[in-house]
């Protein structure tokens, strides 16, 4: 996919996903998806699928851990809306600085393994970090209840406790929930996706895919892979920090559970069901994901037996209760059997099947590529 | 000293537990060469095993006795376990037992399901990358967990011990000390004895058997192995369905220490890893000694006198145990050389 590409078409591409982006709100309408909450979600994990995708699309070390990067910059962001006020221009700022020093120290030691022993040295990690706030660290994290702004915190800009109404994240007078919300999220998510795609096109993203290729080649000809990983670790911890904000942004509440190795997974499946090493496909893997959660946790018995109406009774009646398994509360099922089916038959994600299906008319209309078939998936 | 011994045995049960199921990830991880992130759901599904069996031995028929009323003066109703009407004492007596006869479920139930996840998954998964042996078991994991949580509700279902090891041996008083002071239930001691049990017969299946040694000669070099007329895949997929069910026994004999919820698989997973990379990536002494090791280590760091020194100390100690090992000596305490060190 990198073969065909020249600046002047990745100007377009970005101007065409911009202009996409920020303006979801009416093409997503039609299918339920056009309200701000769960538009702030696809931006959010949007931003942060893409964050991860630096690191295993491009150098293929499969943290399990990015939960823990999300969680600091939430913390972060919640104790600079108590220290410095409402604004969330400082705490976007702090967040990513928070969470690529904690990357860099995480990063530092993980990266000394690789393989299969990254992935469960990330994983110790964030588990560490989730049972450290949930236990000591309860002065700064508040524990189970979660830590959120309070009226008496000094909040250095703008006073303390002089407002009337609740307490949210506004940038110079624009409220941070609902579309205001959403416009923000998705600007600073067209932000991240531009550096991502400056990074991809550069010569450091080229290094990175040599680590993913053949690091022992790459060792051999005189580079040394480490400050290339541990740049990418540090960049993804950043953007990951920077989606744990943006969820501050919105509600000013911060939980450890977000920091727990399940949100570790989800992020994972997010990156490989869009496509890993592609840069659209993240994003796309994250709205696909919130928007089927949202949908299918509202289902209840109700809703089913509406969708089910036209069948027999005595096929209904098995057909809603084995579909009601993987709908409401059960949503993770659903999670989980997608993700086994997405790994088993299409490793590549939701763009390799894209480029497939094109490949598949290409061939029909007599210029097949039968050398393209055989390179490896990025 | 008290304290020391105390801590120490109840580190051991614990220990045990990890001892077992690193010992499963190892053997599927020597002969196969697969990272199964499912291992601590085979564990889950062993525990509600020991659950399925105790819930279809407590059916019960309830008749009513005439001759009695309750105080609302309704007709007494008597429920008796099905078992119990029809077999009597011996009913009776497994029903007290329920536990550890629930192993003559598991055995099979395990074995079944080991069977048909490696023919039917893991197989395709040989000459993949590690990161999708580790994505689809995963899935797996997930998978699996929700249908005991749809099945068995989410809230933890507490299994007895039979009456006979319900209490506890008063080990201090045994030894001479004060009586009182080293309190250890029986049921602790019988798992301590079954993992023990257990890992002896793996290791001796594997040592003195001719099945276990062509096991540990693919292990060493499955190519050559199969070169020579071995059909050394299906060796391979016994082995397989041998680890899920050692992996299902600890999670039976484990319920009534832990009562068994559908997230239990993943927390003792997390920790199993930990344990099979500080003993040794595919080393078999290693992981269980670093699965005794960890538990006793977690045991002591959960000491009021050493938190007040370094609190938190229990929550990560294992962990950081982990990181230290891997930093410095990175194929563990017992690997050998050139085995996964990459």
């Amino acid at each position: 996919m990198s073969t065909r590409t020249s600046p002047a078409r990745d100007y377009i591409f970005f101007a065409i996903f911009s202009v996409a982006v920020l303006t979801m709100p009416i093409w997503l309408e039609p299918i339920g998806a056009g309200y701000p909450d769960l538009l702030q979600k696809f931006a959010i994990f949007g931003l942060f699928a893409t964050g991860f995708n630096i690191l295993f699309g491009l150098t293929g070390y499969l943290s399990f851990g990015h939960a823990a990067f999300l969680g600091v910059g939430s913390y972060t962001a919640v104790w600079t809306f108590k220290l410095l006020g409402m604004n969330p221009i400082p705490a976007v700022i702090m967040a990513i600085i928070a969470s690529g020093i904690f990357a860099l120290a995480i990063g530092y030691v993980s990266l000394r393994r690789s393989g299969i022993y990254f992935s469960i040295l990330t994983l110790a990690f964030a588990q560490m970090s989730y049972n450290l706030a949930y236990s000591v660290l309860t002065p700064i994290t508040n524990g189970e209840t979660g830590l959120r702004v309070l009226r008496s915190d000094p909040r250095l800009f703008d006073g303390n406790g002089g407002q009337e109404g609740p307490l949210i994240a506004n940038l110079f007078g624009v409220e941070m929930t609902g579309w205001g919300g959403f416009y923000f999220c998705a600007i600073i998510l067209l932000i991240g996706f531009f550096i991502a795609q400056r990074i991809f096109r550069s010569p450091f993203g080229i290094m990175l895919r040599a680590v993913k290729t053949n690091q022992n080649r790459m060792t051999y000809t005189g580079l040394n892979p480490r400050p290339y990983t541990l740049a990418a670790f540090v960049i993804s911890g950043m953007y990951a920090g920077l989606a744990g904000a943006l969820m501050c942004i919105t509600d000013p509440l911060a939980g450890a559970e977000r920091m727990q190795w399940t949100a570790s997974g989800e992020v994972v499946l997010m990156t490989i069901l869009g496509g890993a090493g592609t840069l659209l496909g993240p994003i796309f893997g994250a709205a696909l994901i919130k928007y089927f959660e949202n949908i299918f946790s509202a289902f209840n018995e109700q809703t089913l037996h509406e969708i089910f109406s036209f069948l027999p009774d005595f096929i209904e009646g098995p057909v809603i209760s084995v579909a009601g398994l993987f709908v409401g509360e059960g949503w993770h099922l659903t999670l989980g059997v997608l993700f086994m089916l997405i790994v088993i038959f299409l490793p590549g994600g939701l763009m390799e099947g894209v480029s497939r299906i094109g490949k598949l008319f290409k061939r029909s209309s007599g210029k097949s590529e039968p050398n393209r078939a055989t390179a490896p998936a990025e | 000293m008290d304290v020391i011994i105390l801590q120490l045995l109840n580190g051991l049960d614990k220990g045990g537990a990890y001892a077992l199921i690193a010992l499963g990830l190892t053997l599927i991880f020597g002969t196969l060469g697969v990272v199964n992130f499912a291992h601590g759901a085979l564990f889950m599904l062993g525990a509600f095993c020991a659950v399925t069996f105790n819930k279809l031995l407590s059916l019960e028929i309830v008749t009513t006795d005439p001759t009695k009323t309750t105080a609302w003066g309704t007709p007494l109703e008597i429920r008796t376990p099905y078992i119990e009407a029809y077999l009597g004492d011996f009913g009776n007596w497994v029903l007290n037992y329920s536990v550890p006869v629930s192993i003559l479920l598991a055995i099979p139930v395990m074995l079944l399901f080991g069977f048909i996840m490696e023919r039917g998954l893991i197989k395709h998964f040989y000459n993949r990358a590690h990161a999708d042996q580790i994505l689809v078991t995963f899935g797996l994991a997930i998978v699996l967990q929700e249908i005991i949580k749809s099945i068995f509700g989410a809230n933890p279902i507490p299994q007895t011990a039979p009456d006979a090891v319900r209490g506890a041996a008063d080990i201090g008083a045994a030894l001479g000390m004060d009586p009182g002071v080293i309190v250890y239930p029986y049921w602790r001691m019988v798992y301590l004895a079954f993992a023990g049990a257990i890992i002896a017969a793996v290791f001796a299946f594997l040592q003195f058997t001719t099945f276990g040694m062509v096991v540990r000669a693919g292990m060493a070099d499955r190519h050559t192995v199969g070169l020579l007329g071995i059909n050394i895949e299906r060796r391979f997929t016994i082995v397989f369905a041998i680890a899920a069910v050692v992996a299902g026994l600890a999670g039976v004999m484990y319920t009534p220490i832990l009562p068994p919820d559908y997230h239990m698989g993943m927390d003792f997973l997390v920790l199993s890893f930990v344990v099979v990379v500080v003993g040794g990536m595919g080393s078999l002494p290693g992981a269980v000694a670093a699965g005794f090791l960890l538990g006793i280590l977690q045991s002591f760091a959960s000491m009021n006198e050493i938190k007040a020194i370094l609190p938190g100390i229990d929550q990560i100690i294992i962990y950081l145990v982990a990181v230290v090992i891997l930093l410095v000596r990175p194929r563990g305490l017992l690997g050998r050389k050139g085995v996964m060190e990459n």
